[in-house]
């Protein structure tokens, strides 16, 4: 009989509100398997504002905390603060939050929160643009992609600038725990959010949430969009550890960028010489990512970062 | 009971140590730096026993407290001015979550131009966010209000944020003995917070969510019914305080001789002080004039101004902020109130005091004389007028 390799426990139920196909739902399904029933949340205004569905009922079998767009960072820190005063020592707080949500309009609070090195868990799950609002470009869209606010019209042609480089700011904070992580590779986003769960520390994940409607693909194919994304070098899978980089998965050679790019209608306007420079890219991102690999190894030994502090008084 | 010379930050902080706040989160402005220095310094020594988290900006100051009491922690912050006004969003969010925080409040000037004075209008500005709004007038006061903040907001049928106000500088940088309750008459008036309706680790809860039509109007008329409360518990809450510190402040809008009078001043904070002063220079003139203090200025304590209405002519109300394009804010307040009443006086208002100008007691003087003499009911600038008016005397 075949074994699971996930943990059967569902901590998110069915009945919630997400469109069909929808990535963030199947990355909050995954993340909470990973995190267990420990687990507080905060939720910005996001997707998952709405699809955690309305007063009275819920989706999400742990206790949840909404918050304002900007201000997740902000929020986990009040509640490793409160944990921490009222004893409740075995909860893992975690911030899940959009990509405008961390990266744009939340980034000041999330810088905050890691600069303050609070003992809790931020996730980013990154549809690449504000789409509970209906599809406006965010830092994280990327250059030329299709949105409402980035039309293809006459000498416009999508984004026009290049997608932030989140996982860069983050590490130049020196989190103790830092990973990308993908619906589409279910193993490795749950042995991550386990190890992110038994960190101490500030630790971030950043997850690539296909989204149907906004990327424009049929919402049957988000599973294989998202493996694209993984396979083509574009979103490879590592995670940093005290510093330390460690590619999670390599399978042997990158596929063209074009399988990712031609699946989405988001990039239907694109022209050989986009997937040229999109290919580039990728090389370059990849080969830098296994120069960082080899030249972190543990040999080299980690960058020491001090433990979590909250309070002058209690550490 | 200890003395203690303290400004009216330290008085701030000294209750915040005292109602045992389990967190605190600040980022500071002038002139509120000195409250949370001294929290810092309490937290730091292990005087007091609280996560201290020290934030990049004070809309995430407010964010960090409104999370920790929604998981059930007391909590404590303050601001002043630009502060404030940077929080407005998450002043919604503390009061729509119905946390029970309570803040500081230095109560100083909104730029341009840049300005530290005392001023309302950083507060008066959220004056639609659900807080409950005190204006203490001394250190003493400061200080007992915090704790008397904290019961209230904690109270099961209220559970709303509550800010204490100080005026930037005349309180909050001016020192004055001030009698400390020791920590046990503290703890028996203020138990550790009654935790029911925050979140439960293990428990499947939703704190804020979202809803269409069919519960939002709901959520709003329980938050109004909350502040309606307050003004019916604050003399509970008052009597309950005096009985463990000898101390109460009158309510909502304690007056001073008031009784046979011709005319009467509506004031906020440290102008109260100045005006008692003249009051009884005045009365000593046989001018038949008195005082009342604005001392809570959300929920408005329209009942209490209706029966002062019932008893005098003319009411001034001294504001020390102003509503551009239409009046000052308490005097609008004043009227709304006494509208309704059977008995209505002549209702004068007076702007006075704005980016830190001294209120002094001959600008009161004056103010007295213009409600005695005059019909006017427009509001004067009383900061503007003109020098030949013997106003510093």
């Amino acid at each position: 009989m075949a074994k699971l390799t996930l943990p059967a426990q569902e901590l998110m139920h069915r009945g919630h509100a997400a469109c069909p196909g929808c990535g963030p739902a199947l990355a909050m399904r995954l993340l909470l398997k990973g995190l267990g029933p420990r687990t507080i949340l905060s939720i910005p205004a996001c997707c998952w504002t709405v699809i955690a569905t309305p007063f009275p009922t819920t989706a999400l079998g742990v206790p949840v905390i909404d918050n304002p767009i900007e201000a997740t960072g902000a929020s986990i820190s009040g509640l490793r603060a409160a944990a921490d005063a009222l004893h409740m020592d075995d909860v893992t707080v975690v911030g899940f939050a959009g990509d405008g949500g961390t990266a744009d309009i939340g980034l000041q609070a999330l810088s905050g929160m890691l600069e303050r090195r609070t003992n809790a868990v931020f996730v980013m799950y990154d549809n690449e643009g504000y789409m509970n609002t209906g599809v406006q470009r965010s830092g994280e869209t990327p250059r030329g992609a299709w949105t409402t606010t980035t039309p293809i019209h006459g000498e416009h042609s999508g984004k026009s600038e290049e997608k932030k480089d989140v996982m860069g700011i983050v590490l130049a904070h020196r989190p103790t725990y830092a990973a990308t992580v993908n619906p589409a590779f279910p193993e490795d986003f749950v042995r991550k959010a386990e190890k992110a769960r038994d960190a101490r520390g500030p630790r971030f994940l950043h997850a690539l949430t296909p989204c149907p409607p906004g990327w424009k693909f049929s919402s049957e194919e988000t599973i294989e969009i998202g493996r694209l994304a993984t396979e083509t070098g574009l979103f490879p899978l590592y995670e940093v550890e005290n510093g330390v980089y460690r590619i999670t998965r390599k399978a042997g050679a990158l596929k063209p960028v074009d399988t990712y790019v031609r699946g989405q209608a988001r990039f239907r306007h694109w022209k050989d010489e986009e997937i040229r420079v999109l290919a580039e890219q990728v090389r370059v991102g990849w080969e830098r990512l296994l120069r960082l690999e080899r030249e972190t190894a543990p040999a080299v030994g980690p960058v020491p970062v001090s433990p979590a502090r909250v309070a002058p008084a209690s550490t | 009971m200890t003395r203690e010379v303290l400004s009216g930050n330290y008085a701030q902080s000294y209750a915040a140590k005292l109602a045992r706040v389990q967190v605190v989160s600040a980022y500071p402005i002038t002139p509120q730096t000195s409250i949370v220095e001294k929290l810092a310094e309490f937290v730091d020594s292990g005087k007091l026993q609280a996560q201290f988290v020290a934030v990049e900006s004070e809309h995430s100051a407010l964010q960090v407290v409104v999370s920790a009491a929604g998981l059930g922690a007391r909590t404590y912050t303050a601001t002043s001015s630009q502060g404030l006004l940077l929080m407005h969003e998450l002043l919604h969010w503390a009061s729509g979550l119905r946390a029970p925080i309570v803040m500081g409040v230095v109560n100083r000037a909104v730029a341009p131009p840049w300005n530290i004075g005392a001023d309302h209008t950083d507060t008066i500005a959220q004056r639609d966010t659900g807080w409950v709004q005190f204006y203490p007038e001394s250190n003493q006061e400061v200080l007992d209000t915090v704790l008397e903040a904290y019961r209230l907001a904690e109270l099961p049928e209220v559970r709303l944020p509550v800010m204490v106000n100080e005026d930037a500088f005349y309180l909050s940088h001016t020192v004055e003995p001030v009698d400390v309750p020791p920590q046990e008459a503290v703890d028996r008036f203020l138990p550790p917070r009654d935790a029911r309706a925050v979140l439960r680790p293990g428990v499947a809860s939703r704190l804020g969510s979202f809803t269409g039509p069919d519960h939002y109007v709901e959520f709003r008329h329980e938050l109004s019914r909350a502040n309606d409360e307050v003004l019916r518990r604050i003399p509970e809450v008052e009597e309950e305080y005096r009985r463990v510190t000898d101390r109460s402040h009158g309510g909502a809008l304690p007056t001073y001789r008031t009784e046979g009078a011709d005319a009467v001043l509506v004031a906020m904070g440290t102008t109260c002080t100045t005006a008692r002063t003249v009051v009884d220079e005045l009365r000593a003139q046989g001018q038949k004039v008195g005082l009342a203090k604005l001392r809570v200025f959300r929920p408005f304590p329209e009942a209490e101004l209706r029966r002062l209405a019932a008893s005098v002519d003319r009411i001034g109300v001294v504001d020390r902020s102003w509503t551009f394009g239409g009046s000052g804010p308490a005097a609008t307040e004043v009227r709304a109130s006494i509208y309704p009443s059977p008995d209505r006086p002549l209702i004068a208002g007076f702007l006075a005091g704005i980016g830190g100008r001294d209120v002094t007691p001959g600008r009161v003087r004056h103010m007295f004389t213009e409600l005695l003499g005059s019909t006017e009911t427009e509001t004067r600038w009383e900061d503007l007028v003109p020098e030949e008016v013997d106003v510093d005397g």
